[in-house]
């Protein structure tokens, strides 16, 4: 196991380079960074001489490239064009999006899971009926319509004629959990969706498998049966998808943090890219690209203690 | 505190305020409203460089610059007129040499007083080439403005330093008193000095050592009613400034820009009372005036000075060629349904090159061609023989309501007119602008502009003058520039606007560009806030909010 880890974690070297020198290469062409930042009018020359000089803007990309390793290797994630640091920016947020990340995983892993047991279990039943067609209806409604639905009744509308609000934050730009709370809803709410749905097929698909049966016959209990041998692996996909989602997470929500105003990462991603902050977009990425690689690899590990058959060794 | 008790209260707060419509601030409240103190929130958007105010040339830096700095002027808050501010007096003969001459007791909020070489030391070091400042342009009026910057064309300093570090047109006289002198007659130069560019540096801005002064930008130093407690990238703290020397103090205790991604979060913490000052309105909340239900007698629209036209496209050799055809297209443009329809009468119909809210402004300059009327510009366009293959309407997509606009406008011109035209939707602004310089786009692009300082020749000269920055239809004409000249070098402003009013009519027998629209400006608050006004610059008057206590 031990050197499974050693040797993945090798594996994330030329992973990491190739990476990050694509996104290097792709914000090279985003265009003219000295463009638009002046208002309405064209920047003077000798602002864009200034910046072309400070930010090596005219030299090639590969040295552009070496540059910003030479940085990276000394810690340093570059400075955006406004002059904030993009280490400290990241720093700054990733506390939020770690939170906002946690209360969608807790809300997406507990019902999801809860609700694909049940509708696995009692198969044709109305309970299983009920989770498929809610589950469809989740997916099927784009998250900003969510959002903005869930911004609208429970942070603006009033709920009753004596003009009291329920109170609710409207959105969490302090970043507190109870601001949190609605956002993380929110945004795990379609993966609750997919979890059901993933659990309740691997479910169906394992309780007609021979060792289900074997178990059965054996004399063992139903609780034990569904909850020991039959659960272990019908887990499997949906904690492959709970690692992708945690990538996911960690790189920010990009729609739920906007019509929250949550100051996390994907917020921050994607203003630096509209922005053309090239240092920023760089930066946050070359983080999420070692947040990605080393969730995947969480999850090959767990699978070796989910289902004896696979090895690592 | 039970329900019903609250709503008792509101009734009765409801009652005692029942006069007074949207926009015009009666005080909702109690006796307490315009006490000084207490704290309050605004929505703020994120600069594009660091908060210096000669490196800050857009509207995001703009608004939190405001807050903390005081320059020789000040713009009066409901229309826009120059007032004095740091200045006692700024005297000339000539319009060429001005004599300024500083009040005394002004200080920064480090605590050093404001005098004369804080201001020509700032602007000297604000122009010079190596410093690539975003507004350096300001001080080109300035004699020896060409010396402080970089020789050949200005990409390399290194290579080529400029000859001096000092304009020969400033000279400290004494601690208050110092002598700006012009290379060519600039009358509006008074007005001009309000800007925030002008703004005078302490002596701790030029001890700051870091590469393009970001250390003093991290907690910059003015001399205006507000201090910087703290900036970051989510939201910038200011606090009155308790020494502040000036005619202009602000009220609250404490102001915070909160960053906002998206407007439309910030409304709805605005309506949700999280949110005190909500600088505009999103676009969809205009529609049907939802926000007049959103927040009752709690907002304010007022026109601004902001202005949107057509350019005609200089690399378009029929439009280039043919006043005609480019009067009649204006013609067919009908700017009050689109104003209407598509704006909630948010955008009224512009007749003339200037905003009708600028102080002396002159309107209807345009005439006929402004005014919709699709037989005569079907004529027109016949006339002038109309315009081979497709016309495009270009513009930037990521501003809100541009590319519905044009549609609207290209759909005019084909019922109208019988031509064929097409949108063409840029990414963004700045690839928009890159296009412009390179000549990329044929057919119309949408063009506005708001004043840096409220003065007739912020509308011209940048825009129309031979070989200006902005000057997207590459107007040339002698005749133009003359009266320009002569407008700066008119003996007062009266004089200045009678023929900046002339050049104005050259342009309307030129018609380089289409006048479309000008803007009205919407803003919110919260019932935590009162004396909110919006100013000519379409802006809230943050410094003069009160907070109810």
């Amino acid at each position: 196991m031990l050197t499974f880890i050693i040797r993945r974690l090798l594996q994330l070297i030329p992973v990491f380079l190739g990476t990050t020198f694509l996104i290097f290469a792709m914000v090279y062409g985003l265009g003219d960074p000295t463009a638009g930042r002046c208002g309405e009018r064209p920047c003077p020359a000798s602002y864009v001489a200034r910046l072309t000089e400070e930010y090596h803007l005219d030299d090639p990309l590969i040295v552009q490239y070496g540059y910003y390793m030479l940085g990276l290797l000394q810690g340093d994630l570059g400075t955006t064009f406004n002059g904030q640091n993009v280490g400290e920016e990241l720093l700054l947020r990733y506390p939020t999006t770690i939170k906002l990340a946690l209360i969608a995983l807790v809300f997406e892993a507990v019902i999801g899971i809860v609700a694909g047991v049940l509708a696995g279990i009692y198969r044709g039943s109305f309970l299983d009926y009920l989770v498929t067609v809610s589950s469809l209806v989740v997916i099927s409604i784009p998250i900003f319509v969510l959002g903005g639905m869930a911004q609208l009744v429970f942070g603006i509308m009033i709920p009753d004629a004596t003009g009291d609000r329920l109170g609710l934050p409207a959105t969490a730009t302090d970043g507190t959990w109870y601001q949190l709370l609605m956002p993380g809803l929110v945004l795990g709410s379609v993966s609750v969706a997919y979890i059901a749905r993933l659990l309740r097929a691997s479910l169906v698909e394992n309780l007609r498998a021979d060792y289900v049966r074997t178990a059965k016959a054996k004399g063992l209990g139903r609780g034990r049966v569904i909850g020991v041998h039959t659960m272990r692996n019908s887990l499997i996909p949906v904690i492959t998808f709970i690692g992708t989602d945690i990538g996911a997470l960690m790189g920010g929500a990009v729609v739920t943090e906007r019509i929250f105003n949550v100051n996390g990462i994907g917020g921050y991603l994607f203003r630096s890219i509209t922005t053309k902050q090239g240092a920023a977009v760089v930066g946050t990425i070359t983080v999420l690209v070692v947040v990605y690689l080393l969730a995947n690899l969480l999850v090959d590990v767990l699978y070796g203690y989910l289902d004896p058959r696979i090895s690592h060794d | 505190m039970t329900a019903g008790a609250v709503s008792a209260i509101a009734a009765l707060t409801l009652a005692a305020c029942g006069s007074g419509g949207a926009g015009t601030d009666t005080g909702t409240d109690t006796g307490t409203e315009g006490a000084a103190g207490g704290e309050y929130t605004t929505n703020g958007c994120t600069p594009e460089n660091p908060l210096i105010a000669s490196n800050t040339s857009e509207a995001c830096g703009g608004d939190q610059l405001d807050m903390f700095l005081a320059k020789l002027v000040h713009y009066n808050t409901d229309t826009a007129e120059p007032e004095m501010d740091i200045a006692e007096s700024i005297e000339t003969d000539d319009n060429q040499t001005f004599t300024v001459t500083l009040k005394q007791g002004y200080n920064f909020h480090d605590g050093t007083e404001v005098q004369a070489h804080n201001f020509v030391d700032a602007w000297n070091w604000a122009a010079a080439g190596p410093n690539g400042q975003a507004a350096s342009y300001f001080f080109s009026p300035i004699e020896g403005y060409a010396d402080v910057q970089c020789g050949g064309d200005g990409s390399d300093c290194e290579a080529n330093p400029p000859e001096t570090e000092e304009m020969s047109g400033l000279q400290v006289v004494d601690d208050y008193t110092f002598t700006i002198k012009t290379i060519e007659a600039v009358s509006n130069l008074p007005v001009r000095l309000g800007y925030s560019a002008f703004a005078p540096q302490p002596d701790a801005f030029f001890a700051d050592e870091s590469e393009g002064k970001e250390d003093f930008a991290a907690k910059p130093i003015g001399a205006g009613p507000y201090q910087v407690e703290s900036t970051s990238s989510t939201e910038t703290v200011f606090t009155k400034f308790a020494d502040y020397g000036g005619d202009f103090p602000g009220s609250a205790d404490k102001i915070t820009f909160v960053i906002y991604q998206d407007t439309a979060a910030a409304y709805a913490d605005t309506v949700a009372g999280n949110l005190d000052v909500l600088d505009q309105i999103p676009t969809d909340q205009l529609a049907g005036r939802q926000f007049e239900s959103d927040l009752p007698d709690r907002s304010e629209q007022r026109e601004s000075m902001t202005i949107s036209y057509l350019t005609y496209s200089p690399a378009d050799e029929q439009l280039k060629e043919n006043k005609e055809l480019r009067q009649a297209l204006s013609m067919a443009v009908d700017r009050e349904t689109i104003n209407q329809q598509l704006w909630d009468g948010a955008r009224p119909p512009l007749d003339s090159w200037a905003p009708p809210s600028l102080p002396d402004s002159p309107t209807g300059v345009c005439g006929e061609f402004c005014t919709y009327d699709a037989a005569a510009a079907k004529a027109l366009y016949d006339q002038s023989g109309g315009y081979d293959g497709t016309l495009y309407l270009n513009t930037n997509a990521d501003g809100a309501g541009n590319v519905a606009t044009f549609e609207a406008v290209c759909n005019g011109w084909k019922n109208d007119l019988g031509l064929d035209c097409q949108v063409n939707q840029v990414v963004d602004f700045s690839t928009y602008n890159k296009g412009i310089d390179a000549d990329e786009y044929t057919g119309v692009l949408r063009s506005a502009w708001l004043a840096d300082y409220p003065s007739i020749e912020n509308y011209l000269a940048p825009i129309y003058g031979k070989g200006a920055d902005s000057n997207w239809s590459d107007y040339d004409n002698p005749a133009f520039d003359d009266k320009l000249a002569e407008a700066a070098a008119a003996p007062d402003l009266d004089q200045a606007n009678a023929l900046y009013l002339e050049a104005m009519q050259i342009l309307a027998e030129d018609f380089p560009t289409a006048p479309m629209q000008s803007r009205l400006e919407t803003i919110g608050w919260s019932e935590n806030v009162s004396n909110v006004k919006l100013t000519p610059f379409g802006k809230p008057d943050r410094i003069g909010v009160t907070v109810n206590q």
